[in-house]
């Protein structure tokens, strides 16, 4: 386990391969941030609702003929319209109580979910051919590089920054950072701020259904593809703290870097760093790596 | 003295019988308090007496309320507090409620508008230069009084000329307050109807037509402007700890 005998080729090519799992992780920790920071609720479903986008890219070319960039957008403002139902239907029901009620509804509902899309496609995956346009590669060197990995880099990183600018720069943005701090006041100035919380969790979970769709043409689409990977997403968000934006962006990234660099110098633990990550962050900075301590 | 004195079709807020809850708590138990355009009131009273709660129940923010709350003619008892709003009512809450995640621009442009009118943000770094100045920094990176300014400045950019204020001197310096008193007098030139919280009684005396002095949930005495002297010797009974 000498990393001075470790081939740069090698390093470089498990980084990048971290960097595109990172930024899946960033994709799905800021949506997860945004709705803990409106709702107050830790949201379970989100793995449901990633796994919701892959499945419904899938069954749009197989069904209906939709090709990728249809199902790119299609399929999220779906995720996020059920997100929305769910949010108006349930969810506002929990705002008064404690938290974990809202924890344990959402974790239901993605067992409810899951469930069902089992019972219907069974739990073999099912491939997924990306877009034609983007088949093929380039040689970088030190690996080839196929065009789709690049573009989910790509097409993350986006959304994110593209999320990041709408909460740090547009007036919408500040009425949601203003209603994640005192939501009370922002009422008594005339903003209406249950709708706000339900297009904030409406968002989040287009969110998650958009990571879905980036993420079918890599892995196999099945029912269940959602509920190894949030748990990973979960400590990401952990780490960064709770409710960051730029914290979930940037940890998601990272952690993706760290699970590759861990594969190269001892890849037993590349399964596993994230959670030591988490471990090691919650004894020394509990609030997180960017988060505020209470 | 009987509300129905003030009735008039230009009263901007006529409160009756209401009764306020946070949960079980029974704290608000039938106030009646009536303002017409263009007046200052003030509600006075010892700590916990329910001024604060008095503000929040006309915005809606409390648990629970019953009774009646007119404003500008329209019954808001049953309205959800963002609508109550937009019937141009402005709100300094008693803790300023700056927000840290934004800038002091973004906390001033936050409110949105309830009603045409308003002052610009010019006229009001005018108003405030101190906000002018600190413009980019963390809302909360302000001094107290600076925040006050800025809690202030926000709610008068929105064209609300109802304005709810919550102990806007505390806790600060004698020449702020002194400029807060000349912001209020300015005020009261330019036609808004304001109900103030006050535990300065020498800041708010001056500024207002009449005193409402609040014990228990209960508003217990009304003191007009022409009675102060008179009545002095009362209200520091009441008013004394
Ligand atoms: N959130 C709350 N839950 C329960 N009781 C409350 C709550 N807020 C205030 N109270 C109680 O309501 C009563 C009135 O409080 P309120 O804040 O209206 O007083 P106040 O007249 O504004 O006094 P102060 O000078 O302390 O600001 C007090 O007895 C207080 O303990
Ligand atoms: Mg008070």
């Amino acid at each position: 386990m000498d990393i001075f005998s470790i081939s740069p080729q090698v390093l470089l090519g498990q980084l990048l391969l971290g960097l595109i799992n990172g930024s899946l992780y960033a994709v799905l920790s800021l949506g997860l941030a945004i709705i803990f920071g409106l709702l107050n609720i830790v949201n379970f479903t989100h793995g449901a609702q990633y796994m919701l986008g892959a499945v419904l890219a899938w069954a749009g070319l197989n069904y209906l003929g939709m090709n990728y960039w249809l199902a790119l957008i299609f399929a999220p403002l779906m995720v996020g319209a059920i997100g929305i139902i769910i949010e108006r239907t349930m969810l506002r029901r929990l705002a008064n109580v404690d938290h974990l009620y809202g924890l344990l509804l959402t974790f239901g509902l993605a067992l409810i979910i899951e469930g069902l899309l089992v019972r219907m496609l069974g739990v073999t995956g099912q491939p997924y051919a990306g877009p034609p346009e983007l088949k093929g590669g380039m040689n970088l060197g030190f690996m080839f590089l196929p065009y789709y990995r690049a573009w989910v880099v790509v097409a993350s990183l986006a959304a994110c920054l593209g999320a990041w600018l709408l909460i740090e720069r547009t007036k919408i943005g500040a009425y949601l950072r203003a209603s994640t701090e005192n939501p009370n006041l922002l009422k008594a100035f005339g903003i209406n701020v249950p709708l706000l919380v339900t297009l904030a969790y409406g968002f989040g979970a287009a969110l998650a259904g958009f990571a879905g769709v980036l993420a079918a043409p890599l892995f196999q689409v099945s029912p269940l593809m959602g509920s190894n990977l949030i748990i990973v997403v979960f400590a990401v968000v952990v780490i960064g703290g709770m409710g960051s934006i730029l914290g979930s962006i940037v940890t998601g990234l990272s952690m993706g870097l760290i699970e590759g660099l861990t594969k190269v110098v001892y890849p037993e633990a590349s399964s596993t760093v994230v959670f030591v990550v988490m471990a090691i962050v919650l004894l020394v900075r509990p609030a997180g790596l960017f988060g505020k301590a209470a | 003295m009987q509300p129905e004195l003030y009735a008039s079709p230009d009263e901007d807020l006529r409160i009756t019988d209401l009764h306020a809850f946070y949960g079980e708590s029974h704290i608000l138990h039938g106030i009646d308090i009536s303002l017409c355009r263009g007046e200052l009131v003030t509600l006075l009273g010892r700590n916990g007496a329910g001024r604060t709660t008095t503000l929040r129940a006309i915005m809606g923010l409390v648990s629970r309320r019953t009774g009646s709350i007119m404003v500008k003619g329209q019954e808001t008892i049953a309205m959800p507090t963002h609508r109550i709003a937009h019937l141009g009512i402005g709100y300094c809450p008693e803790e300023r409620g700056i927000y840290s995640s934004l800038s002091v621009e973004e906390n001033l442009l936050l409110p949105p508008k309830v009603a045409s009118g308003g002052l610009t943000v010019e006229q009001l770094y005018e108003m405030f230069p101190n906000l002018a100045e600190r413009r980019n920094s963390r809302g909360t990176q302000l001094s107290g009084g600076e925040q006050q300014m800025l809690a202030m400045a926000r709610i008068l950019r929105t064209g609300a000329d109802l304005l709810l204020l919550d102990e806007i001197t505390e806790g600060l310096a004698p020449v702020i307050v002194e400029r807060l008193g000349e912001v209020l007098t300015r005020l009261k030139g330019m036609g808004y109807t304001i109900v103030l919280v006050e535990q300065n009684f020498h800041f708010a005396a001056p500024l207002a037509d009449r005193h409402y002095v609040v014990e228990h949930g209960h508003v217990v005495e009304t003191v007009l402007k022409e009675e102060l002297k008179a009545k002095t010797d009362l209200l520091n009974s009441y008013l004394s700890v």
